[in-house]
């Protein structure tokens, strides 16, 4: 019986844990320095805005970890010994592992900004952050949100759900234009208005400034712009959680370094979720995924590789989702904001909702399809990028993809009429 | 609409639906008798629900409205919540059994809040009003006019809507309109059911000697509804649970299901998802269904004894008749389901085994006026106190505002039982999950009404065929990346789950490693 410990109770770790026990007896520790038991991130939000508290968070009843016998220990890794398999804890307590791994997910990014340490300045990711925001809210008129990402929306959302003012700056030219093409970044843009946002567009933080007790007074944008303020949200992407491995010959990059085993450089060591990053990074996909799906599928992965079934990390057809205010957004394969080559677009929008093809021009395969208002069925979709169906056979056959409530009106007819006209072209 | 005229509104509906429940609560104490005064008053409820409506949602753009939910006291369980548990309970209880407290009187002239009631009653039904005449009016107005306010929170959702209106629909005219209308057309009937879509065993006096006498006396209306209630049971139900799952009937017709769709919906979110409630819903759901049954047997059993000329049928033929029924469904489940038994299922069968054995001791230790050794109008007695006004009423809604809008739906009603094992075996609905989409976050789980943890099953990519699933389709709205989906499917594929998650198909209640 190995003792295989886990460093960070998030999905990726707690799925590992998870199906460890499903397929042995190992003594399974799960070690969390941010809470005692497995919450949902993607729920903070909600409990902040009221819809839920934040027990409701716990996908697991407690006598879960008791029952299937996975240990939990509060308390944050301070350094990895990994010649005498030990870990050091910040209160000095050594815990040995057989088998280690280490899925301590990410950190907000703070990118030097002058003031970004003072009292009132913040990103959202840990439950402490929830905490950290709960208690500053009395102080906040107006928050000031900086990066056009999926944190950023939720920040927005989460303030004015509490009657706050909030300005949010965006760097790029439209809001997420990252990811989303113009057309959907401006759909999403104008409804973040409408929630009575004050979004700024091309607009960089310079610094935040100070009062006179060290809390946050205002930020002063790049074109030199002072916008007064008691509360700044930082989300301008996070990065892996790797700070306590600087030392250490567990070899990073931007994160830990993994083969397709989601192996470190160090026999029994493995790293998952959003802290590894892939040595070859996958075709099509980035070295570091910080996603809730793919910290999943790696959690399911490395118990295998561990439990002597040794299993590459491969997640499929890309997949993701979001929500902005009101608007869903979900997305299957890949759609490129730039298009690459041989790549052509078919989109169809109208009240809010939003539909684009992604194919290749030569093969006429479809490479991705995402929408904005419009749900559709992830098992359908999946198998068509799978098979690589044409574009056509997608048209033809797109209301099996759908996954709208019933009695929805169907847009499919519209749909099909807007690309056959943008086909004929 | 600008912030302060959005206040204007917000007060102004407040204050008329407060003056007209005032109006109401000082007709208590014999104030008011002019007859005018009453439809002022339901007016300025109505008017006032249509405009803290506008006030609330008009500004708002179309979406999910749950914010502050669990801040606000009236909906997280604070004083106001049980203030409003206390008053709603109190009317329950005076409602039930002193109805003379709120001006009933059977031997003459009605007073108080009854009284009040006595010109539309008159108007309806052509007969001074009762306390049922009383509490249907404000029934149907709670589910209008808080239906209303409901529109507009789900506006965006077509599912909502439609099903909305059919609450709405089914309650004013089936519940209300056609009955009293009808018993107007024909005053020269006792008083008998006639809301065509109430059904046995949740409309549990429907084989009570006395109904089916009004029935059977009451020329064709009576034999209609007598024959459309036994339609009911036996095809019409059975045949639309196959088709869309119970939600036909708990969510889109049941007056019960109505009024916590409406009026309740502030309380969703106060169900228990723990397991142990889950446990307990499947014990208390079932006693109901076994009472009730056995109950209702009974009764018809003392029937035959004292008219033993109603179509020909003998005691035991009556006994033996049911329990080749009751018998022959067991068979038909065993014989086609046995692997999707599961244990809500299984302990339907083993309710209805039971009450196979119940009925042959019946028959066996019957006398002339004892089964069970007790008088069977003593166990319809116990019935109507214990279940039918205690647990359907007083707590089913009186403590709407703390155990949340469905206690009596999921712990009590002994059709959403009946429903439940269809829905569970031979039915095409399920909730279908998408894939691998589902984040975790709880939001589904939270807003069930019946306890369902529905992210348990989301998450390991699992669909959901509950027996307790009413299909309101809340969880599928509330969900923010499009998850959930209320579907009918062919039955073939219908347990079939996704494979992009890669988890293992579980019991949730099931032993250790199947929870994982």
């Amino acid at each position: 019986m190995r003792k295989i410990v886990i460093i960070g109770n998030g999905i990726s770790g707690v799925t590992a844990a998870r199906h460890l026990r499903k397929m042995g007896d190992d003594k399974i520790l799960l070690i969390s320095d941010e809470s005692d038991a497995f919450f949902s991130r993607t729920a903070l939000m909600y409990v902040y805005m009221g819809h839920m508290k934040f027990e409701h968070t716990y996908p697991y009843e407690e006598e879960f970890w008791n029952q299937n016998k996975i240990e939990r220990l509060r308390g944050r890794v301070d350094k990895i010994d990994p010649t005498n398999k030990t870990l050091i804890l910040a209160d000095k307590q050594n815990i040995d592992y057989d088998v280690l791994i280490i899925a301590t997910g990410s950190m907000p990014n703070r990118y030097g900004w002058p003031g970004e340490h003072l009292q009132g300045v913040q990103g959202l990711y840990h439950k402490q952050d929830l905490e950290a925001l709960e208690a500053s809210t009395p102080k906040i008129d107006r928050a000031v949100i900086v990066g056009g990402g999926l944190i950023g929306v939720e920040l927005a959302e989460m303030l004015v759900s509490r009657g706050k003012k909030v300005t949010f700056l965006v760097r790029e030219t439209a809001f997420w234009n990252g990811v989303l093409p113009h057309e959907e970044a401006s759909i999403i843009g104008d409804h973040i208005k409408k929630h009575g946002i004050d979004l700024r567009l091309s607009t960089e933080l310079k610094e935040i400034i100070s009062d006179d007790n060290g809390s946050v007074a205002g930020v002063v944008t790049h074109s030199g712009e002072q916008i007064p303020c008691q509360w700044v949200g930082l989300a301008a992407g996070v990065s892996p959680n790797i700070g306590f491995l600087t030392k250490s010959i567990i070899e990073t990059d931007r994160g830990v370094l993994v083969d397709r085993h989601l192996k470190t450089n160090l026999p029994d060591i493995y790293a998952i979720g959003d802290c590894a990053q892939q040595r070859h990074p996958l075709e099509g996909r980035p070295s570091v995924e910080a996603v809730w799906y793919t910290g999943r599928i790696m959690g399911e992965t490395v118990a295998q590789t561990i439990m002597g079934m040794p299993k590459e990390y491969n997640p499929g057809q890309w997949f993701n989702s979001a929500k902005f205010f009101d608007i869903e957004y979900q997305t299957y394969g890949r759609v490129h904001t730039q298009k690459q080559k041989n790549e052509q677009h078919l989109y169809w929008s109208a009240n809010n909702k939003a539909l684009r093809i992604a194919y290749d021009k030569s093969s006429q395969r479809v490479l991705g399809i995402h929408s904005l208002g419009i749900r559709l069925r992830h098992d359908c979709i999946d198998q068509w990028l799978n098979e690589g169906k044409a574009y056509e056979y997608v048209i033809k056959h797109l209301q099996e993809a759908l996954f709208d409530p019933e009695l929805y009106r169907s847009p499919v007819q519209h749909i099909k009429q807007t690309f056959n006209t943008q086909l004929a072209v | 609409m600008t912030s302060k005229t959005r206040n204007t509104y917000f007060f102004f509906g407040a204050m008329q639906a407060v003056l007209g429940l005032l109006v109401l609560t000082t007709s208590l104490f014999n104030k008011n008798s002019q007859n005018w005064l009453l439809f002022v008053a339901l007016t300025l409820i109505v008017l006032g629900g249509i405009f803290y409506t506008h006030a609330l949602y008009d500004r708002t753009l179309p979406g999910i409205k749950n914010n502050g939910v669990w801040h606000k006291g009236l909906s997280n369980r604070g004083w106001s919540a049980w203030l409003l548990g206390v008053v709603l309970t109190a009317f329950y209880v005076a409602l039930y059994w002193y109805p003379e407290t709120l001006g009933y009187n059977s031997q003459g002239n009605n007073s108080g809040l009854v009284g009040f009631f006595d010109s539309l009653s008159l108007l309806l039904n052509g007969k001074p009003a009762s306390q049922w005449f009383v509490y249907g009016t404000l029934y149907t107005l709670a589910i209008l006019v808080f239906g209303y306010k409901f529109l507009h929170k789900y506006r965006h959702n077509r599912y909502q809507v439609v099903r909305t209106i059919s609450v709405m629909f089914f309650q004013l005219g089936f519940a209300f309109l056609i009955p009293e209308i009808l018993s107007k057309l024909n005053p020269q009937y006792a008083y008998f059911d006639m809301d065509l879509k109430n059904m046995w065993p949740l409309d549990y006096d429907f084989f009570y000697d006395w109904h089916l006498n009004n029935q059977l006396d009451s020329g064709s209306l009576g034999m209609f509804m007598l024959l459309f209630g036994l339609l009911m049971v036996v095809l019409i139900s059975p045949i639309l649970t196959y088709f869309f799952g119970k939600r036909w009937y708990c969510s889109w017709v049941c007056g019960c299901g109505g009024l916590a769709e409406t009026a309740g919906d502030p309380f969703r979110q106060l169900s228990s998802k723990k397991k142990w409630v889950w446990k307990l819903e499947r014990w208390s759901v079932h006693l109901v269904l076994f009472f009730v049954t056995v109950m209702t047997l009974a009764v018809l059993y003392s029937y035959l004894e004292k008219n033993n000329n109603l179509l020909g049928i003998t005691q035991d033929q009556f006994v033996y008749g049911s329990i080749g029924l009751i018998v022959l469904v067991m068979a038909v489940i065993y014989g086609f389901k046995r692997k999707a038994l599961n244990k809500d299922a299984l302990i339907t069968l083993g309710t209805l085994g039971t009450i196979v054995l119940a009925l042959i001791v019946m028959n066996h230790t019957a006398d002339a006026n004892q089964l069970f050794f007790v008088n069977s109008y003593k166990l319809r007695e116990w019935y109507g106190f214990g279940i039918g006004a205690a647990f359907s009423g007083v707590i089913g809604v009186g403590f709407y505002p703390i155990l949340g809008s469905r206690v009596w739906c999921r712990f009590g009603c002994p059709m959403a039982a009946v429903l439940g094992l269809q829905q569970r075996l031979f039915s095409k609905f399920r909730i279908t999950t998408n894939g691998g989409q589902c984040i975790s976050c709880g939001n589904c789980s939270v807003y069930c009404e019946m306890g369902i943890d529905v992210r348990a099953y989301a998450q390991r990519g699992e669909h959901i065929v509950r027996s307790s699933c009413v299909g309101c389709g809340i969880c599928s709205a509330v969900c923010p990346r499009g998850v959930l989906k209320l579907e009918n499917v062919a039955t073939e594929i219908r347990m079939k789950n996704s494979g992009l998650i890669m988890n293992n198909p579980s019991d949730l209640l099931g032993e250790l490693k199947k929870t994982l």
